[in-house]
Order: C-alpha cells, then sequence, then structure tokens
C-alpha cells in the first residue's frame, strides 16, 4: 500500500458531477479506465500534492481505492523507501503527455500473471489416509504496488499439533509486513510449546546440539526471508522464550490457544520496537529495524487444530467461513473483526484510551490522527513512540531515515501515545462438518467483493472439483441420451472451473475481472492486469488470498467421537 | 442339515432373479442365520471365500475324491464381487492358459444346470470384439491365431458382417472384428450357487455368515484356521477371499503377501428396448471405446474400464467405503458417450441403475494361484482381473488338481503366486499399479510394452550414470534395466506413438549397440541379475584387452578359459570376481564387483575402453545376441516343467557320472525314451522386417500345415538379417491328438511355418545355433576404415 496522502474512498454515484472532473484530470487514458469505474465508487479529487514511495502519482488521480496512511503532504516530503524526485515534473511532464494505450492480454498472458505467485499445498496423505482436519489450503497474491506490500505465510506446528496460515498487510513499505511474516508464527508456536520442550530447545542452544524443528513453512518460491537479520531475529526469540521458561511457574497448565496468540501478537511488536531503539551495529540491520518499526503491517492469522479454529486479528484484513447450507447453498460467517473506523467498539476503545479533550482529534476523516486506516497494526512507531523518543532515534539513525521527511513527522495531536497497538482481536470456532473453507483475505479483496460473493465462488469451485453435487437416477424415468446431455453439460461446466487449478487464483479471477453481472469479463480482466506498473495501485490495492480447505470426513468424526 | 440349507437359499434366489430383488434376497437369508450350526473341529482343507473360486475349488476337490472339506463364507455365498459380476464368459484371452480356463468354465458351466439341477441363466451368445484401427485388429488377429489352435472356434469378420450380428451397432468406424461364436453370458451368482450345491452334495461342509480370523501355522506348515466362530484344523487352507485376499494373506504371524487391490467398477443397466433385445445377441467389446455391452433382460448392461481408475479399500475393508459405494454418474460420462456412439439408437432407451461394483486387479493382469511359498498346505486363488466369471472353472479344477496330485494338469507358471516377491506387498505400490493396470484391460497390447507405475524402486549404482547417457528403461522385478542408449543426436517417438507390431524406432540404435559387441566391446548393467552386487557385462572381442589393461593380467583363453572364475583387482579395486562367460555366446566377463567399489570399476572400464571403441549397450542388444545363439532364458523360454534334454542341455547333465542327484532317473528314463517336445530355433524365411509384422511371443507353430507349439521368444538377428524365434516342437498325432516323442529327424523333417497375427511365414528349424556365429576370428583383410572409428 502507498504511503501516500491519498483520499479516502467515499461513495460518490457514477454520473454525478464529479464525472467531467475525472475526464479533466486523467484525459488520455480515460478511454481505458472508464469501464473500470463501477460500484459507484469515486473518489474525492484533493487537490493536494503527495508523494509516494514509487515513482507514480497517486494523489491527483480520481480514483484511489484506500490508502492505508496519508500525512499531510508537503512538496518538501521526500519519499521514505525512494530517492527524492522532482515529482511535480515527473508526473505532470511525462504521465499525461502519453497516447492512449490500447493492448490486450490474450488469455495465455492474463493467467499468467494470474498464476505467478499461485501456491498450492495438500496435507500429505499416509497410505490414502489424511487424518488432518485441513485438506490444504490455496494462496495467491496480485501486486497493485511495486514491489508489493502483502505478505503470506503458511506453517504446520511440528512440535504441536496445528498448522498456522496468515496474510499480512502492508503499509509505509513492506519492510514491517515481510519481518512479521517470517518471524510471527514462531512467536505463536513458541508461545504454543509446552515447558519441557522450550526447555529442550533452550538446552540444545546452550550446549550446541541440533534444534528441534518448530515450524514447517509451506512457502511459495516469491516467499523470502531475509538472511541478513536472522541472526538478530532468532536471538530476539530465544529472549522470548527463555523469559516464558523462567516464567513457568513449574505446575504444568493447559497452554491457551487465545493467551498465547495475544502475547505472541504483543511480544513481536515489542520486540520490533525495541530492536529499532537499541539499533545494531551493522549499519544495513541497523536501517533495516528502523524501516521495519516506521513501516506497519496488519496480520490476520488462523489457527488451526483439529476442529479448533481460532483467528487473530490486528487491522482490517479479514477471516471468513464458508459455510454449506442443508440445501447445498453457501453463506458467509465472518470470523474476525475490521479494525478500523467502521468498527463501532474500535472507535469506543479509541475514545476510552485517550483524554476527552482528544475525542475529536483522535480518528478524523476516519483515520487514526486523521492518518492511519486501521486502527492495530505491527511496527508503526510513529503511532507508538513518545515524541521523544522518535525524534532521538531519527537523530541517531542512518542519513536515509534522517533525510525521510515521512519519518521526521509527527502526527498532528499527538498527546498521548501510543496510539496503535498490535493486540489481536482473537476469535475462536469449533468448525463443523458444514464448514467447508475459510478465507483468509487483505482488504484488497474485500474492498472489491462482498463476503457472500466471495463465499459462494470459492464454495462452488470447490465444490465443482471435488464434489459436485453426485446425480442418482432414483425413481426418475430418464433415458440415456438426457443423461448424456446433462453429464456433458456438467463437464463442460467442470472444465471451465479448471481453468484454474487453485481457488485464490479463481477469486482473483473474480475480484478483478468480475463486471456488473458477477461474471468474469475477459476484456475488463485484460485492462486490469494491462494496468502500468505505476498506475495499477490506483484502481486496485494488492490483493493476498488463502483459501484453507477442510476435510469434513475428519472434522465429522471429531464431532462423532464425543 | 447343510445341504438343505444351502438349497433353500438357492431356491429363493431362483425365484427372484435379477439385480432388483437382492435386498429380499439378504433379508431372506437372516432367518438363516438364526439356525447357525457349530463348526467342525477338524478338517483337512478348509476354504474362504464362497464366491464362484471358492465354490469352484470346493466342486473340483470333491470331484476328484477329496470331501473332507469346509468351506466358509463371511457373507452370503456368491455375494461380494460375483453377485455383481456382469455375467459375461468370455474365452477371447492373451495368455494361452487363460484362454485354456475359459474354455473348460465355458464348457462346465454349459453341464452345470443339467448336473445340478439348478438354473444358471446359461445362454450362448456368441461375443464380438471390435476394433477401431489396424493395430487393434492386429491385436485381435493374435488372438485369434491362438484361441484356433487350441480349438475354440473364432473368426475375423467385416464390419458388414458385424452389422449383421448385431443390428443396433454402428459399424461405420470399425475396421474389422473377431467373432467368438461360443462365448456366453451366464449369471455368475447361480453358477457359485450351482457349484455350491453339486460340492455339498460331495459332502463339502459349507458355512456362511462365518470370518476367518488368520490361518494358524506351525513350522512353516498350515495347521488349521481361527474363524468368529471357533477354530477348525486343517492341513490345506485355501484362501478365495477376492478382494479382502490381500489383507486376509497379511493376518497371519506369518504373513503370505498376495499382491492384488480393488478399484471401483460401474456399469450400467437399462429396462428393455421396445423391441426387447432377443437374450441370444451377441456381447460386444469394443476396447477402443474401452466398454462391453450385453443383451440384459431385454435391455443392455454395459460397462467399462475407463483411463482414470478409482481404487478402494487401500487400507482394507472400510465400511465407510462399502456404504459409500455410489454411482458416479460424472466418472461414467466417457463410458456412456462411447456407447452412445457405438449404439446411437440407445438414446431414448430408460436407464435403470448405475451399478458400483469393486473388481480385484493384480500387478502385471495375471491372476493368482498357487501355493505359497512361506506356508506350505496354504493355497491362493484370487485377483481375477475381472474374468472370475471366465476363469472360475478352470483356474478352481487346475488348483485342485495342484492340491491333489502336487502340480496342476496344465503349465500354469504364468499365474503361479511364486512370481511375486515382497516387493509387490507396499499398498502404496498396489494402489498405483492397480491404476495402470485396469486401463491396461482395454489398451492396445503391443510388445515390449513396460509398466510406469511402480518403477525406480531398485536401481543399480550406477543408475543416474546410465541414465545421464540416455539409457531408456525397463523393469524386471521392481530392478530397472537399461534396454538401449538412445545416442545424444537421436530422438525417439514418445511413449504412446512409439507403440506398434512392426519395426520399431529403437531398432537402428540397437543394431549399433549388437555392433559394437560383435566388433568392439560394450558394458551392460545386468545388477538385475544378482542380489547384492552389481554386475557389469564386458561383451566382444576387445573385452580381453580392456580387462587385462585395468588387472595387469593376462586374459586370454589360455589364461582364462571360458566358463572360468577368478578373483582378481580391476583398477584399483580388488577382489573382483571374473567370469568368463555373458550369456550371449560372446566373448567377454562377468564382473561381479561390491557396491562401494561399482562406480571406480565402471569409471575405470569406460576410460581404458575408450581406445578400443567401448560403449553402453542395454538388454536389448543382449537378447538379440543370446536368442541368435539359440541360449534359452529361464522364465521366458524354458521353465520347472523343462528337462535338459527338451532344450538340448543334455551336454550339461553328467548322467554317466555316476553321483545321484533328484531327477536322474527321471532323465535317464526319458533319455530312452525319447522327450515329447523339443526346444527348437526357427528362422524366418521370408520375413521382410521392415514392412512385416514382427513375431512377438505366443505365435502358433505349424509343420507340414499341422499346429507343433507356440514360440517363447523372438528377436531380430542383426548378423543373420533374419528374425529367429524360439520355441516347443510337439508332435500331435493326427487321429487322436496325443502327444508322441519328438526326434531330431521329426524336427529336421519337416516345413516350418510361424502365424504372426494370421500371416504365416516360411521358417527354418534348427536344433543347434548358426556355427559361423561363434567364430570371432577376423581376418586381416576385412578390416576397412570404419574400424579405426569410435563405435
Amino acid at each position: 500500500m502507498c504511503v501516500c496522502p491519498g483520499p479516502r474512498r467515499i461513495g460518490i454515484p457514477v454520473g454525478s458531477s464529479s464525472l467531467p472532473l475525472f475526464s479533466d484530470a486523467m484525459p488520455a487514458p480515460t478511454q481505458l479506465f472508464f469501464p473500470l469505474i463501477r460500484n459507484c465508487e469515486l473518489s474525492r479529487i484533493y487537490g493536494t500534492a503527495c508523494y509516494c514511495h514509487h515513482k507514480h502519482l497517486c494523489c491527483s488521480s480520481p480514483y484511489i481505492p484506500q490508502s492505508r496512511l496519508r500525512y499531510t503532504p508537503h512538496p518538501a516530503y521526500a519519499t521514505f523507501c525512494r530517492p527524492k524526485e522532482n515529482w511535480w515534473q515527473y508526473t505532470q511532464g511525462r504521465r499525461y503527455a502519453s497516447t492512449p494505450q490500447k493492448f490486450y492480454l490474450t488469455p495465455p498472458q492474463v493467467n499468467s500473471i494470474l498464476k505467478a505467485n499461485e501456491y498450492s499445498f495438500k496435507v500429505p496423505e499416509f497410505d490414502g489416509k489424511n487424518v488432518s482436519s485441513i485438506l490444504g489450503f490455496d494462496s495467491n497474491q496480485l501486486p497493485a504496488n511495486a514491489p508489493i506490500e502483502d505478505r503470506r505465510s503458511a506453517a504446520t506446528c511440528l512440535q504441536t499439533r496445528g498448522m498456522l496460515l496468515g496474510v499480512f498487510d502492508g503499509h509505509a513499505g513492506c519492510a514491517c509486513s515481510q519481518a512479521v511474516s517470517e518471524r510471527l508464527f514462531y512467536y505463536i508456536a513458541v508461545s504454543l510449546l509446552p515447558h519441557e520442550t522450550l526447555l529442550e530447545i533452550e538446552n540444545a542452544v546452550e550446549s550446541g546440539r541440533a534444534l528441534l524443528p518448530i515450524l514447517q513453512w509451506h512457502k511459495h518460491p516469491n516467499d523470502y526471508f531475509s538472511k541478513e537479520a536472522s541472526k538478530l531475529y532468532f536471538n530476539s526469540l530465544r529472549t522470548y522464550w527463555q523469559e516464558l521458561i523462567d516464567l513457568n511457574t513449574g505446575e504444568s497448565t493447559d497452554i491457551d490457544v487465545k493467551e498465547a496468540l495475544i502475547n505472541a501478537f504483543k511480544r513481536l511488536d515489542n520486540d520490533i520496537s525495541l530492536e529499532a531503539q537499541v539499533g545494531d551495529p551493522n549499519s544495513f540491520l541497523n536501517y533495516l529495524v528502523l524501516r521495519v518499526a516506521f513501516s506497519g503491517a496488519t496480520a490476520c492469522v488462523a489457527h488451526v487444530d483439529g476442529v479448533d479454529l481460532h483467528v487473530a486479528n490486528t487491522g482490517d484484513s479479514r477471516a471468513m467461513l464458508g459455510v454449506q447450507e442443508e440445501d447445498g447453498s453457501w453463506s458467509a460467517v465472518t470470523l474476525s473483526n475490521d479494525h478500523n473506523a467502521q468498527n463501532e467498539r474500535e472507535l469506543e476503545r479509541l475514545k476510552l484510551e485517550h483524554p476527552k479533550s482528544e475525542a475529536k482529534s483522535v480518528v478524523k476523516q476516519d483515520r487514526l490522527l486523521g492518518l492511519l486506516m486501521p486502527f492495530r497494526a505491527f511496527g508503526d512507531v510513529k503511532f507508538k513512540w513518545s515524541i521523544d523518543l522518535q525524534k532521538r532515534v531519527i537523530e541517531s539513525g542512518p542519513d536515509q531515515l534522517n533525510d525521510n521527511e515521512y519519518t521526521k513527522f509527527i502526527p498532528p495531536n499527538y498527546h498521548t501515545p501510543p496510539y496503535l497497538t498490535a493486540e489481536p482481536e482473537v476469535t475462536y470456532h469449533r468448525l463443523r462438518p458444514q464448514d467447508k473453507f475459510l478465507v483468509l483475505a487483505t482488504d484488497g479483496l474485500w474492498e472489491t467483493m462482498h463476503r457472500q460473493d466471495v463465499v459462494r465462488i470459492v464454495g462452488e469451485y470447490l465444490t465443482g472439483m471435488h464434489h459436485q453435487q453426485p446425480i442418482a437416477v432414483g425413481g426418475y424415468k430418464v433415458t440415456l441420451g438426457q443423461m448424456h446431455g446433462l453429464l456433458t453439460e456438467r463437464r463442460t461446466k467442470m472444465s471451465s472451473v479448471f481453468e484454474d487449478q487453485n481457488a485464490a487464483t479463481h477469486l482473483i479471477r473474480h475480484a478483478v475481472g468480475n463486471n456488473e453481472f458477477g461474471t468474469v469479463d475477459h476484456e475488463r480482466l485484460s485492462k486490469m492486469l494491462s494496468l502500468p506498473e505505476e498506475l495499477a495501485r490506483m484502481y486496485r490495492d494488492d490483493i493476498t488470498i488463502i483459501v484453507v480447505q477442510f476435510n469434513s470426513h475428519v472434522v465429522g468424526a471429531y464431532q462423532n467421537q464425543e | 442339515v447343510m445341504f438343505c440349507r444351502l438349497l433353500s437359499v438357492v431356491g429363493r434366489q431362483r425365484t427372484s432373479p435379477g439385480w432388483q430383488n437382492w435386498s429380499s434376497a439378504r433379508s431372506s437369508t437372516s432367518a438363516a442365520e438364526a439356525r447357525s450350526v457349530a463348526l467342525p473341529t477338524q478338517a483337512q482343507v478348509v476354504i474362504c471365500g464362497g464366491g464362484i473360486m471358492g465354490t469352484s475349488v470346493a466342486y473340483h476337490l470333491s470331484k476328484m475324491g477329496w470331501k473332507d472339506i469346509v468351506l466358509l463364507e463371511q457373507g452370503r455365498l456368491a455375494a461380494g464381487s460375483t453377485r455383481f459380476c456382469a455375467g459375461i464368459l468370455s474365452t477371447a484371452r492373451h495368455l494361452t492358459i487363460e484362454q485354456k480356463m475359459a474354455d473348460y468354465s465355458n464348457k462346465l458351466y454349459l453341464q452345470l444346470e443339467q448336473e445340478t439341477g439348478i438354473q444358471t441363466g446359461y445362454t450362448r451368445t456368441g461375443s464380438v470384439f471390435l476394433a477401431q484401427t489396424q493395430d487393434r485388429l492386429i491385436s485381435l488377429k493374435r488372438i485369434n491365431s491362438r484361441l484356433n489352435v487350441i480349438g475354440i472356434p473364432s473368426e475375423i469378420i467385416s464390419p458388414k458382417k458385424v452389422a449383421e450380428l448385431h443390428h443396433l451397432l454402428n459399424v461405420h468406424d470399425l475396421v474389422g472384428a473377431m467373432h467368438v461364436p461360443e462365448d456366453a453370458v451366464v449369471s455368475s451368482a447361480d453358477v457359485a450357487l450351482a457349484l455350491a450345491s453339486a460340492a455339498s452334495q460331495n459332502g463339502v461342509q459349507i458355512y456362511d455368515r462365518t470370518s476367518v480370523l488368520h490361518v494358524m501355522v506351525k513350522k512353516g506348515q498350515v495347521t488349521g484356521v481361527e474363524t468368529d466362530k471357533g477354530q477348525i484344523e486343517c492341513q490345506y487352507f485355501v484362501n478365495c477371499a477376492g478382494q479382502w485376499a490381500y489383507e486376509l494373506g497379511l493376518s497371519n504371524e506369518e504373513p503370505v503377501s498376495i499382491p492384488l487391490h480393488a478399484c471401483e467398477h460401474f456399469y450400467l443397466l437399462t429396462r428393455p428396448l421396445e423391441t426387447p433385445l432377443q437374450s441370444s445377441t451377441p456381447t460386444i467389446v469394443d476396447a477402443d471405446g474401452r466398454i462391453y455391452i450385453r443383451n440384459w433382460q431385454g435391455g443392455i448392461l454395459s460397462g467399462g474400464f475407463e483411463k482414470n481408475p478409482k481404487p478402494i479399500f487401500t487400507e482394507g475393508k472400510n465400511q465407510l467405503e462399502i456404504q459409500n459405494l455410489q454411482e458416479d454418474w460424472d466418472h461414467f460420462e466417457p463410458l456412456l458417450s462411447s456407447l452412445l456412439r457405438r449404439m446411437p439408437e440407445l438414446e431414448s432407451l430408460e436407464i435403470m441403475k448405475l451399478v458400483n461394483c469393486p473388481e480385484t486387479f493384480t500387478p502385471d493382469m495375471r491372476c493368482i494361484m498357487g501355493e505359497s511359498p512361506a506356508v506350505q498346505g496354504y493355497f491362493v486363488l484370487a485377483g481375477m482381473n475381472s474374468a472370475g466369471l471366465s476363469f472360475g472353472g478352470g483356474a478352481g479344477k487346475y488348483l485342485a488338481e495342484w492340491m491333489v496330485h502336487g502340480y496342476p494338469s496344465e503349465n500354469v507358471w504364468e499365474l503361479d503366486l511364486k512370481r511375486f516377491g515382497a516387493l509387490q506387498s507396499s499398498r502404496t505400490f498396489l494402489r498405483h499399479r492397480v491404476m495402470e493396470v485396469m486401463p491396461l484391460m482395454y489398451d492396445l497390447k503391443v510388445p515390449r510394452w513396460d509398466f510406469q507405475t511402480g518403477r525406480q524402486l531398485r536401481t543399480s549404482p550406477l543408475y543416474d550414470r546410465l541414465d545421464a547417457q540416455g539409457a531408456r528403461w525397463m523393469e524386471k522385478h521392481g530392478f530397472e534395466r537399461p534396454k538401449y542408449f538412445v545416442p545424444p543426436d537421436k530422438d525417439l517417438l514418445a511413449l504412446e506413438q512409439s507403440k506398434t507390431f512392426y519395426k520399431p524406432d529403437w531398432f537402428d540404435i540397437v543394431e549399433s549397440e549388437v555392433k559394437c559387441c560383435k566388433e568392439a566391446v560394450c558394458v551392460i548393467d545386468m545388477s538385475s541379475f544378482t542380489k547384492f552386487e552389481i554386475t557389469l557385462n564386458l561383451i566382444g572381442p576387445r573385452a580381453v584387452d580392456v580387462l587385462s589393461e585395468l588387472s595387469y593380467a593376462p586374459m586370454t583363453p589360455d589364461h582364462f578359459p571360458s566358463l572360468f572364475c577368478k578373483e582378481m583387482s580391476v583398477g584399483y579395486a580388488n577382489g573382483i570376481r571374473v567370469m568368463s562367460m555373458t550369456h550371449t555366446g560372446e566373448p567377454g566377463f562377468m564382473l561381479y564387483i561390491p557396491i562401494e567399489y561399482a562406480l571406480h570399476v565402471y569409471n575405470e572400464v569406460m576410460s581404458v575402453g575408450q581406445k578400443y571403441g567401448i560403449r553402453n549397450a542395454g538388454y536389448y542388444a543382449l537378447r538379440s545376441l543370446r536368442i541368435e545363439k539359440f541360449f534359452a532364458f529361464w522364465g521366458q523360454d524354458i521353465n520347472n516343467l523343462t528337462t535338459p534334454l527338451e532344450c538340448g542341455r543334455e551336454s550339461r547333465v553328467k548322467l554317466e557320472k555316476g553321483m545321484d542327484f533328484i531327477g536322474r532317473n527321471a532323465l535317464l528314463q526319458q533319455k530312452q525314451n525319447g522327450v515329447y517336445k523339443r526346444f527348437t530355433m526357427f528362422i524366418l524365411d521370408d520375413h521382410d522386417t521392415d514392412l512385416d509384422l514382427w513375431p512377438w511371443w505366443g505365435e502358433p507353430i505349424y509343420r507340414n500345415g499341422q499346429f507343433v507349439g507356440k514360440t517363447t521368444s523372438s528377436a531380430y538377428s542383426y548378423s543373420l538379417e533374419r528374425h529367429v524365434c524360439l520355441g516347443f516342437v510337439h508332435n500331435f498325432s493326427e487321429d487322436t491328438g496325443e502327444e508322441q516323442v519328438v526326434t531330431a529327424d521329426f524336427i529336421n523333417r519337416g516345413e516350418y511355418e510361424i502365424d504372426i497375427a494370421g500371416y504365416r511365414f516360411q521358417a527354418k528349424a534348427k536344433l543347434y545355433p548358426v556355427a559361423s556365429l561363434f567364430t570371432h576370428k577376423r581376418r586381416k583383410d576385412d578390416m576397412e576404415l570404419s574400424d579405426l572409428h569410435g563405435k
């Protein structure tokens, strides 16, 4: 997500007075983009300038989905991730002088873009038997930012049971989402470990023996881990488990998953903050920990162990359960609450945490301090540290940091920090046989599609592939010819679904390519995907999706055991 | 008591024939359950399984005079696969032994109703095997030739004739067909009940609703069975448990490995046609369309063997799976399309039911019979690859003979349980392999096809090295063997395209390997022939030079005569056993190398061999070399029923040495009386290698126009530039058909023909290999420049 002071999205019907504005602002690409404006959503035009860490203009474009973070623009501010650049000249001189682009991607090209980041994991069967409540998962992401700021993680816990899956939406760069995607699951896994295992691991570290593996990662080749910070991250993690060992009173208590998740989130955020305050002798690492701390990320993590499903959410990504009703229809059950201005309880919470005098300034224009859309996040120390601390760290920090106007900028009305927390809200759900899948996705998906549509599309995709309602002749009179016609039709329908081998890809195809009738329009899809890198962000956000499929047989067996 | 009870079941079944009434039959037997009788504590034979196999074994054993027999069935008689069987009796099988079993079954079932008074629904319909392609027609012609020589009538017919036999058939896309007029349809459940009833009358005791838990074994010998109703002491146990035979075999303390696995199998039943189909309407097998179609109660019954089978019961008996055996129309769709393409008029026919009945398949598509090598008295008859009804009668007879006489009246070597080892026992292997085997039922079977599943299980340490040099692999008992080496610049056809009955695409490649064996030196990795070490076969006139250079020891025939063996060093590696034989009749050596030295010795041989033109060769080159020299291979050409006198190896047996050995007297007697079959080599005369069909094995041999035997293997001899077939010649009396003594004179004074798919090729018979092939001396004036090229 861009670090640009973008206008928030508001609903203005198409055909309102803003249309001429729209065409004025973007004379050239209008032809191309005009059909893309739908759902009656146009953005109010801010006449102000903004900076963004990419080489493109975000703010004067008419349609900006949702910029996570904005700060009062001032032409003197430099970008955070990029060297400064005369932005006005760049955009005005080149962008709008270009001729309209008109090229279409062929279906194979569209597919190769959509499938570039897709990943599938099937829980391995032993001898044709899968005892896990998870059949597997599909994940994918489609960048809008360059580079993408979303991250995803999936891993199997090796020393405890269960699987962890999460999506992370970064803002102000990708440093924080990257760090969280690498580190959070270790914090969770360690929080879940019994005392004896922690001791065993600690003793192994102490005596230089081989460590017990904690997580089995399931990664797409593009999901990288930072090698340079690995040691630093390990030391922080070790300190954490040492403290857990010390805290243990000796009495063996059952580990509460909810508590473990909350502790892990808070601890990691604390470590991110501490590492940035302490710094590192290695200048690369020093800059890295600062970038991590000054950027931010939301997280939505699911922990599945048998029929026990916990979702820990910080920010505005969402976890949605796909439930198949007895009549075969699909309904969506939301398992997380968005932490943003649309959530009354969050507004309430923020007001309670700060003095009455700040009641009006703590959330302004639906943003935290008028700047940040999510009300909970990792990193973002600008919303957590005292002004003194921020100044001290920036001054003693490397030049890159010092020159960066964004980091130096102190939010307005900043009186009683912290304003932001990484503490997640944890929901528990006991899986039932009718709970077929879970969709974890960043707001890039949810802002383009209704949750009911998401669940229906995934549900129909999965059943089409695995168990399209079987046909039974029963007592009816059916001729061979009729049956043949019916089967051929079913097969054709199936093969169109088979274009995607990945439920997440299928969902992205719909999210990006759906027309007003709710079906994928290839032309639209092609246009959306052929947007030049620097314009893509105006029309969509990064989208990251994980679709976890549950094993109804195993879930049902759990139920029967009781 | 038993018999009455049995007949009451039979009676009920008879009054309510047909698939609709199963449920009523089931409920009727629950009444019988109440009257359960205590099991005997002792019996000579316990048979597990009341399907067609178990009842057939019981029937034949009791006919042969064994009376003390108990047959146990876990559910009801004939309630497993037998009940669901499509009821088609077909004699057109790939193996002669299978054809004979089916032929016997056909004759047995025909008279069963008369014998037992139980209606079996036997109707002689005949069957028609359609060919959509020329290759399929060749395959049918090969089967046709073999059926005819054992006296089963069949003929190749034109599409026009096909249309006359079955008026619903669309014949426009056919190139021909095979008609087998004496094939039949029969109710297999009723056959099993009739066999059971006859056996029961002969004294066999039958108990249903009795499960065998495991077989008790002491000192490698069956001592009894443990059932859910008590123990029975017994000498013999027969496992006819069908798809549960594998599990039952494993339930012993000393497991008996019976490699088979079930797949779901679907067939369709319809209501009668407007003008109901006559019960004599022939059964249609459209293998290219993957379907069979028979008449059934005025309508049709049609099923098939799809490309994407669904294996089932991998973990053993799974109640969930058994309950979930549902109709799967989407899965059946390709077969339904195929059916409607073949019989378009059926469009308006009303569906009655799609039946899902698991069928059992084995790793090599052949059924399993015989005694366990691990447990004496433990016999097996299972794994019918959905031909249980066709094989039932014959297979039961052979197994009964095996138990009573110690061996069956026909050679069943190809079906013997002993062909498998522990390695085929893995559930994963079986699951994967049967997914390949089931479609193979209707796939075109061309010479030299290899299974693609269950591969790369056992490999030589040189596997990767050879693979990188272009090796193409075949598999023998799980062991990967190189067939030939594709040179880097050469491209072979894709697997599917290279299927042919004619000259294969690797012809030139193997030719250059053979040439190199004859003129220079080749190395063949023969590790699949040994167990603990790797074996390199160094073949060719320059093998001597390579080995002497590597060992600094003279290797000439004076120092190292033929069939001589000693330990020596090769390169740095010491203690390599070297034997002067090559399995091909060519000069050279076998090197038996401890595994840790494998790579070293191979590398040394290859690098030293370079200047002698060494190259890798594969098993096909070896085969061509050994067959042209008339070398018999055990398992392929000869087996445990072949004597040295019959295969021309009497010179290897020292009868006069005064030493006794097992079978000496029999050999002496045979020497005096003469042999009844003789291993003979045939050189095809008027066969065009480029244009004519290639021989494979199993082709009928004709002497002066009379059938005298079948080939066992064949290869193209690059030296003779002719095809060579090996096979056994018999002397059947023209009047009685009885076997008579085969003399050398009989062999030599005959005009021979080999029948390849109905085309007869003239052949010269030889009892001794062509002498010129053994002279290796090269003359100076034969040398040419090309001898200086690397091979």
